[in-house]
């Protein structure tokens, strides 16, 4: 009886030893599948344009940006239409933007849940970020569309390869600092006014409407490469680009990403058996 | 064979911090940094629950009962795995479900239809264990017109049906329930509780906190009291309940006649309580007395229309009187309060001698915010009221009517 019991034996005791427990995240994958539902259902319930919001953002934003930087400044923009290289930037960039945003504030505003009911704490952010996915992949296709529209080449097979890539490393980019801000979010509350003014700043500091090219110290080149979004752009653009970027900063970038991306990790496992406390 | 749940000396600490929130803002860290010394001298450590053991064998349902504050709702927390304990183990064997409110999780903008999945998932039902249950679960609820129309439109009773609706039909080996009985209204739950008695009766394991004792006598074979966040007594429920009893008859409102509820939490805004009679602080009162209650509320931040509902119920829990000043003179704010008391007095009290027990709901004009149930007990002491000095039987007697006339017509 004992034997077959073993699936369902636990203790629950104050400091469980430290673990990412990805068995227990499979276990609740249909959890994952039912926030981020709710959130994107709820989202686009009752607005008129519904999931036309999740590509005007960023379409709205690339013809300012053509027009003011692109066109009257002369903006570089790595041998592709300054067009499809704002709009491939800015449709990363509102992943991670509104990913970090929504990962930040989740956990404070799901306190009602986390208060009444277990369940593992990770699917609330990631969730979070799940709904900003599931915008990029609308906005995808209309980049899809605008490449068509501006007859910008594309090198296929690369393609194949780097868009997906792209996205994975924009979501692990995302992850990162969206756990940390989350947990940050439940004990200090300050971070709630950090995040804005943080998603703010970081949008100067990452090569969405210019290229990294144009920055001409390179000591400046290699720190804002320190930031984990310069790899997810470069490597999505290089389908449509005809020189190719500097590894060295690619790596940085990857490498500054695993590093935000398991202190992320690790302080939001920490911290996570004190949120109900603290919520 | 081995119990299925082994609760082993669970202890619960809890800092209070006097100034405010629980959380803490960068500043106040910022500002021990620089200060050196500790700066938050008015935080006071309190345990919710101290050294607290029992086991619960497969099958068994045990009551959690104790007053408010005893450390119930804690331990549950802590069964449920929400909180930690700060020192302590506890070992399970079974699948476990909790069941700390009704409805976690609905959102008002989707439908009934799709919040049923939302909550059953929550709860830890599979799609498909949904998907089988589910016409059994909105014919529970009585719903069926209504599935797909967004939840904001429900009534609160409909509401409710549904979310117990889905909660009846979460299949663990180990329930943990929490008072969610309480609301609703009683024919449906009597049908909950039947459930509750089916699910028992399969064999399954039910932990039980509530404030109904017959409920509890009637689920429930084994019972654990909690005091002051420990065990006090465990037993069958009938000496458990007994030794509740007992526990209750002390007078919680002291000498002074007031309760100080000063645990600070934003979500309890219940601070203090007093009774007066005739104007002046008093533990009990008298027949036909001028009686106050006075209940003193705190909030973050201030709200419209606080609304203040008292029962009064007699030694056997029976409710008597059920008022509230919303239904008598409606709003008595004239702007938004954050801090005060709302007094409520009966000119002349009608209660007979014995014993009183009061639930106290503290809310906004749409619902609780708090509720205090047997929150505390008064003695009502006996006056002589008629013109021959004898008393009318007090086994049967609540309330009394001072000015009667009596006539006989003889023929």
């Amino acid at each position: 009886m004992d034997a077959d019991k073993k699936d369902t034996y636990y203790e629950i005791k104050p400091k469980i030893a430290f673990s990412f427990n990805l068995r227990e995240l499979i276990e609740y994958k249909e959890l994952f599948y039912f926030f981020t539902w709710r959130d994107v259902k709820v989202k686009y319930k009752q607005t008129a344009l519904g999931f036309l919001w999740a590509i005007l953002q960023p379409l709205v934003m690339m013809v300012i940006f053509t027009f003011f930087i692109g066109k009257s400044m002369n903006m570089p923009s790595d041998d592709m239409g300054y067009p499809i290289f704002a709009f491939s930037g800015l449709i990363l960039w509102t992943l991670f933007s509104s990913g970090i945003t929504n990962a930040g504030n989740s956990m404070v505003s799901n306190a009602q849940i986390i208060k009444k009911i277990y369940f593992p704490r990770l699917v609330i952010p990631i969730s979070s970020i799940l709904v900003s996915v599931f915008d990029f992949l609308i906005a995808f296709i209309v980049l899809i569309g605008l490449i068509l529209l501006f007859q910008q080449p594309v090198n296929v097979p690369k393609a194949v390869i780097y868009w997906p890539a792209g996205l994975v490393i924009a979501i692990m980019a995302t992850f990162g600092p969206g756990c940390l801000l989350a947990a940050l979010n439940v004990k200090y509350r300050d971070f709630r006014y950090v995040i804005p003014f943080l998603v703010q700043a970081l949008l100067f500091l990452t090569p969405v409407i210019y290229p990294i090219s144009i920055v001409s110290n390179s000591w400046l080149k290699y720190l804002l490469a320190i930031n984990p979004m310069y790899a997810a752009i470069t490597i999505f653009r290089m389908p449509m680009m005809k020189t190719v970027p500097d590894a060295s900063m690619i790596w940085i970038s990857l490498f500054s990403g695993a590093i935000f991306f398991l202190v992320g990790l690790t302080y939001f496992r920490k911290t996570e058996m004190y949120f109900a406390d603290l919520a | 064979m081995k119990p299925i749940l082994e609760v082993q000396a669970i202890s619960k600490k809890f800092r209070i911090h006097h100034e405010g929130v629980p959380y803490l803002s960068l500043r106040d860290k910022l500002a021990e940094l620089v200060q050196f010394k500790a700066s938050r001298k008015s935080d006071e450590d309190f345990w919710a629950l101290k050294d607290v053991s029992f086991n619960v064998m497969p099958g068994e349902s045990i009551g959690i009962i104790g007053k408010n504050g005893a450390g119930k709702s804690t331990l549950l927390k802590i069964l449920s795995k929400i909180t930690p304990p700060t020192h302590g183990k506890i070992i399970g064997r079974g699948r476990i479900a909790s069941l700390l409110e009704v409805g976690t999780g609905f959102h008002p903008e989707l439908s009934g239809r799709e919040n049923i999945y939302l909550n059953g998932s929550i709860l830890g039902m599979k799609r498909k264990e949904i998907d089988a249950r589910f016409d059994e679960i909105v014919d529970f609820a009585g719903t069926e017109k209504f599935l797909d129309t967004p939840l904001k439109h429900y009534s609160s009773g409909m509401q409710l049906r549904l979310a117990f609706a889905v909660a009846a039909f979460l299949e663990p080996e180990i329930l943990v329930i929490d008072e969610v009985l309480a609301v609703g209204d009683a024919e449906f739950q009597k049908k909950c509780l039947g459930k509750m008695e089916d699910v028992s009766n399969n064999g399954r394991t039910i932990l039980f906190v509530s404030h109904n004792m017959s409920a509890v006598e009637s689920l429930c074979t084994k019972s654990i009291l909690l005091k002051n966040g420990q065990l006090h007594f465990s037993g069958s429920s009938a000496e458990v309940i007994q030794q509740y009893t007992n526990l209750m008859e002390g007078s919680l409102l002291g000498n002074t006649g007031t309760i100080q509820l000063n645990l600070n939490d934003s979500s309890k805004p219940v601070r203090k309580i007093e009774l007066l009679c005739d104007g002046k602080n008093s533990s009990s009162a008298y027949m036909g007395c001028r009686l106050e209650i006075r209940v003193h509320f705190k909030t973050d931040e201030a709200f419209e229309a606080p609304v203040l509902g008292l029962i009064f119920k007699d030694n056997q829990g029976i409710p008597m009187i059920g008022i509230n000043n919303k239904h008598y003179v409606g709003n008595l704010a004239t702007q938004p309060v954050s801090e005060g008391y709302i007094s409520m007095i009966i000119p002349y009290t009608t209660l007979f001698e014995g014993i009183y027990h009061i639930d106290i709901h503290f809310g906004n004009a749409f619902q609780d915010i708090e509720v205090l149930r047997d929150c505390f007990q008064f003695t009502i002491e006996p006056m002589k009221f008629t013109t021959s000095g004898e008393m009318p039987d007090k086994k049967i007697n609540r309330l009394f009517i001072k000015e009667i006339s009596w006539g006989l017509n003889a023929k």
